[in-house]
């Protein structure tokens, strides 16, 4: 009772990294709420996936083991996320923001009338003085993300609902190992007694999964381009930049939407959170929410037209001039003085 | 032939790319009343998947439904001149400080009221909140399955309807029965432009309380061409509990908002000049950051 939930999410069978990171985020929450850490675990074939999460300090694994139950699918992982729910009452739920997560989470969270904030990019535990009731609530999770196209920050609180339930996306937060011998306890629950079989009227007919094609969560180094790069041409040369150093193209969301670059590409909030070595934003003004996925880049280069673009004030170097023009000169005298 | 009964979700939302200082009110709610509004991007997607469907299915009814205030009415128009059939305005103060849950509570009584729809679409999420929780939590409140991140619809019966999925590294295709909720990606085909004899006809529609507002000769209008006044619910009309609408029926507050001062780091200017940029790289290449 009262405990943290991660619902870890299964990507062909093994466990999705976002899910790592959220029960690393759980054992501080955990610990620091003094409560358990669980985790449940939805899929088929999910024996021995135990011994990957135990070590991340989970107390409790809850598995719903079953062949209808992969791939993913809204009604049956819905019915057993809330009725497991019911019966724990969990005071935190956590997932990640994907596909899944973004699928599954509205729907747990209408069926509990719980309240469920999006995208959050940190989760911290706080007081709440609720002035006008003169009530204060202890320890509530603070979900904090950036809000109205990325130009604030907003603290959401659930102050009467419980979960008090947020997604993050995947690279947001980092994961790390508590303790190798930490010892849980598994939980199988009885799949029956969770799911209708009404919750199988979706069929899939169709799945093709294609590998990742790009892979800029774990690029040393990261050209990204905004709107100012002014056209999908002029992206080449990003491309022709990262690949010489052997790096990975991203975009700003802007630069997504003009289509300049494909969705995958996007850095940010709503997109993917990186912290590589070298990061040079061309033409990007640094909305918040862009800052939000790349901020913590060890190097960053702005390269803009503006001199007073707000991404200037984050970067160690700032060039003022035209993308077209800089990103030559770098091609030029890399390949001249590297072998 | 089936004649289907479609409700499309649409939102009028602030152009998120523009926005001034005044954009958020002290407690910490959008003052969407100086910003420039537009029709949702990825609604308009769901709408043209309605569309095809009506192509398909001629008798088919497309009805536009949008929660917001007044002023909400311009996407309805939006929505008539592209060809949707019918449009209501769920307007209200009571609606007011509404979260996706209060919103989504609303939308479903409404939806009941609209009675037998087999089929609702809307766009995968709105630009101002990008939270892609109304759409699920409306099926949720409806007892009805859904469909997100729809690219798709594959094929369309009286009884079945398959669609494909975008999914974060593929594709998947899904089939379901009716009645059915769907959401639509960017993905999706853009919606068809308007219509210039809708645009024609629909020119003048507006809701009563809009016609009133601005002095106009509303009662003439009503009685010659009924189809010019849109459909405007209030809480009255769609038999919702009070209780669950609006800021009191919203579990998430907003504790508080800050406009975010980063740390700025001490950086060093260059220009685009050929020596600045050789002496950058051969500082990157040094450090063994490249190379």
């Amino acid at each position: 009772m009262n405990n943290i939930i991660v619902y870890c999410e299964l990507d062909e069978g093994k466990i999705a990294d976002v899910s790592f990171e959220l029960l690393t985020k759980g054992r501080s929450l955990a610990t620091q709420l003094n409560c358990k850490l669980e985790a449940l675990l939805i899929g088929d074939n999910l024996q021995g996936l135990e011994k990957e999460i135990f070590p991340y300090g989970v107390d409790t694994i809850y598995m719903a083991d079953d062949k209808r139950l992969s791939p993913y699918s809204t009604l049956p992982h819905t019915s057993i996320v809330v009725n497991l729910f019911r019966e724990q009452k969990p005071q935190i739920a956590l997932m990640g923001a994907t596909t899944i997560g973004r699928d599954l989470g509205p729907r747990v969270s209408s069926a509990l009338k719980s309240g469920l904030t999006a995208d959050c990019t940190e989760l911290e535990i706080g007081d709440h003085e609720d002035k006008k009731q003169n009530k204060v609530y202890k320890d509530l999770l603070y979900q904090i993300r950036p809000a109205f196209g990325g130009n604030i920050i907003a603290t959401i609180i659930n102050p009467d609902c419980r979960p008090q339930m947020a997604t993050v996306r995947e690279g947001v937060m980092k994961k790390a190992i508590a303790d190798p011998d930490y010892k849980g306890e598994i939980v199988q629950l009885d799949i029956e007694k969770y799911v209708d079989d009404t919750d199988f009227v979706v069929k899939i007919i169709e799945r093709h999964i294609e590998k990742t094609k790009v892979n800029i969560k774990n690029s040393p180094v990261i050209i990204s381009g905004g709107f100012g790069v002014g056209s999908a041409e002029n992206f080449k040369l990003l491309h022709k930049l990262a690949a010489l150093l052997g790096g990975e193209v991203g975009a700003s969301r802007a630069a997504v939407d003009a289509g300049f670059a494909e969705h995958e590409r996007q850095v940010g909030q709503t997109g993917i959170t990186v912290r590589p070595k070298l990061y040079i934003a061309c033409g990007i003004s640094g909305q918040i929410q862009h800052l939000a996925g790349m901020l913590e880049s060890s190097i960053i280069i702005s390269i803009n037209q503006d001199p007073n673009a707000p991404i200037n004030k984050i970067a160690n170097y700032v060039i003022t001039g035209r993308v077209e023009n800089v990103i030559p000169k770098m091609i030029k005298y890399y390949k001249e003085h590297t072998k | 032939m089936k004649e289907f009964q479609i409700v499309v979700l649409a939102k009028q939302v602030p152009d998120t790319r523009n926005i001034g200082k005044d954009a958020m009110k002290a407690d910490g709610t959008v003052n969407r009343a100086v910003l420039p509004a537009i029709f949702n991007p990825e609604d308009l997607h769901a709408l043209e998947q309605a569309l095809r469907i009506k192509d398909q299915f001629p008798g088919s009814t497309i009805t536009l439904l949008t929660m917001g205030p007044p002023r909400a009415v311009e996407i309805l128009k939006e929505g008539f001149y592209r060809g949707a059939d019918d449009g209501i305005l769920l307007t209200d103060r009571a609606f007011a400080g509404s979260d996706t849950l209060a919103t989504s509570y609303a939308l479903s009584c409404a939806i009941r009221k609209i009675k037998n729809v087999d089929l609702i679409v809307c766009g995968r999420q709105a630009i101002d909140g990008d939270t892609a929780q109304v759409g699920p939590q409306v099926a949720e409140k409806l007892g009805i399955p859904q469909i997100t991140y729809a690219e798709e619809i594959v094929s369309i019966t009286n009884d079945k309807i398959q669609v494909k999925r975008r999914l974060e590294r593929g594709i998947e295709t899904v089939e379901s029965a009716f009645p059915v909720l769907i959401t639509v990606n960017s993905s999706a085909p853009h919606c068809r432009p308007r219509n210039a004899k809708r645009l024609m006809k629909y020119k003048h529609s507006s809701t009563t309380s809009n016609r009133q507002e601005s002095n106009e000769d509303y009662l003439a209008t009503a009685v010659t061409k009924a189809y010019l006044t849109i459909k405007e619910w209030s809480v009255n009309n769609i038999d919702a509990e009070p209780e669950e609408l609006g800021l009191g029926g919203s579990p998430t507050k907003v504790k508080k908002v800050d406009n975010i001062a980063f740390q700025s780091k001490e950086s060093r200017t260059l220009d685009d000049f050929d020596e600045d940029i050789d002496g950058l790289m051969k500082e990157l290449i040094e450090a063994h950051i490249i190379g």
